[in-house]
């Protein structure tokens, strides 16, 4: 199954729970408060997950390594071949 | 333990290191994957593909090979400039070792971490093993506010849709068993930042394990790039193709 098969279908199985539940067609017979609040549960849903999106993008961001370490070892590396190749005959 | 160190003393690494205008950092990176090597003792040779460099990359590399040896450095030139993709192909044709490393020559990928790779490699047995820029103590180095939002921001959209069980797909700086590298070579289409993500999620498909080194990446020093363009657009097609694909 791809992976836009497997959303699909998980998008179809939370809609038609959702539709049973708030919409009721088949006469369950909710109590109306509980239904009332089960309505814009996929706006919920919507909202929290663009929630945990920003959050999760924005902390790995603020945890983002920025490497200055190695970029200054690397220049100490680049520093140290050049001169062990022109030791060596390389004209660069 | 007698035949897994027979085995060690047996195992060739292959790296292939495709150049397109890399005089500068050609000798820069060759002279740190052989000290690296030369380290940490394994066997090893350095496959250079060269696709007609205009600034002379290939007469660099041809005083590179007789300083070290055509036994250590090998030079597997292409008459133009036919892309990375195919690149690879090439190389691992003339390639003997049983592991190949895909690293880019522009020094963004460092040598030092290619016996952490190999240390994985034998500590899980693993299929293929990643350098990875989103974990631990990885991370990148002369990149923007900008560069680093749409990064993150890719990388987790790919991460929701695909769900690889990598945490980097976009870098390629990797360790691979020689026959799941042409397994996959085989199997993979797409081209530029989307071949390396294609790359993972074929292994995965095929039931191949991953392992992962946290890497630093410095932005290249010398020369430039040469993806560009309409990155985003490639990558998002790429993305939504493997989405609805695999
Ligand atoms: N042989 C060959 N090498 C290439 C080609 N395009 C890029 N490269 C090399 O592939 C590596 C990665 O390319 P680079 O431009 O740094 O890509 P970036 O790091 O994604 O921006 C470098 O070592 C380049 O020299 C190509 O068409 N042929
Ligand atoms: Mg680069």
């Amino acid at each position: 199954m791809t992976k836009l098969a497997q959303w699909l279908c998980g998008l179809a199985l939370l809609g038609t729970a959702w539709a049973t539940l708030a919409l009721d067609p088949l006469g369950l017979h909710l109590p109306l408060p509980c239904r009332q609040v089960l309505w814009p549960f996929p706006v919920y849903l919507l909202v929290a997950f663009g929630c945990y999106s920003l959050a999760t993008i924005g902390y790995r961001l603020s945890t983002f390594n920025d490497c200055e370490a190695a970029a200054k070892e690397l220049q100490e590396q680049i520093r140290e071949a050049r001169a062990d190749l022109s030791r060596r005959g390389l004209k660069f | 333990m007698a035949a897994a160190s027979r085995n060690r003393a047996r195992d060739k690494y292959s790296v292939l290191l495709p150049t397109y205008n890399e005089r500068e950092n050609l000798p820069l990176i060759v002279w740190l994957l052989v000290r690296s090597f030369q380290e940490s003792g394994s066997n090893f040779e350095i496959i250079v593909i060269d696709d007609g460099s205009p600034d002379g990359t290939r007469e660099v590399a041809e005083q590179l090979e007789k300083i070290y040896g055509s036994d250590k450095i090998l030079l597997r030139p292409r008459a133009k400039k036919l892309g990375l993709g195919t690149a690879y192909i090439h190389g691992m044709q003339h390639a003997t070792g049983n592991f190949i490393i895909i690293m880019d020559a522009d020094l963004s990928h460092h040598p030092k971490f290619i016996p952490e790779f190999i240390r994985k490699q034998k500590e899980g047995n693993f299929d293929i093993v990643s350098g990875t820029r989103y974990k631990g103590n990885g991370g990148v180095y002369g990149w923007d506010l900008k560069r680093k939002i749409i990064s993150r921001g890719a990388n987790f959209v790919t991460q929701v849709l695909l769900r690889p069980g990598a945490s980097d797909l976009t870098g390629s700086f990797r360790l691979y068993r020689k026959e799941v590298l042409q397994k996959l070579m085989e199997k993979c289409v797409s081209k530029g930042y989307v071949f390396q993500m294609e790359m993972i999620v074929r292994a995965r498909q095929l039931g191949y394990t991953i392992g992962e080194v946290p890497i630093s990446f410095v932005d290249r020093v010398y020369g430039e790039s040469k993806l560009g363009g309409n990155e985003i657009v490639s990558f998002l097609k790429g993305l939504l193709t493997l989405f609805a694909t695999t």
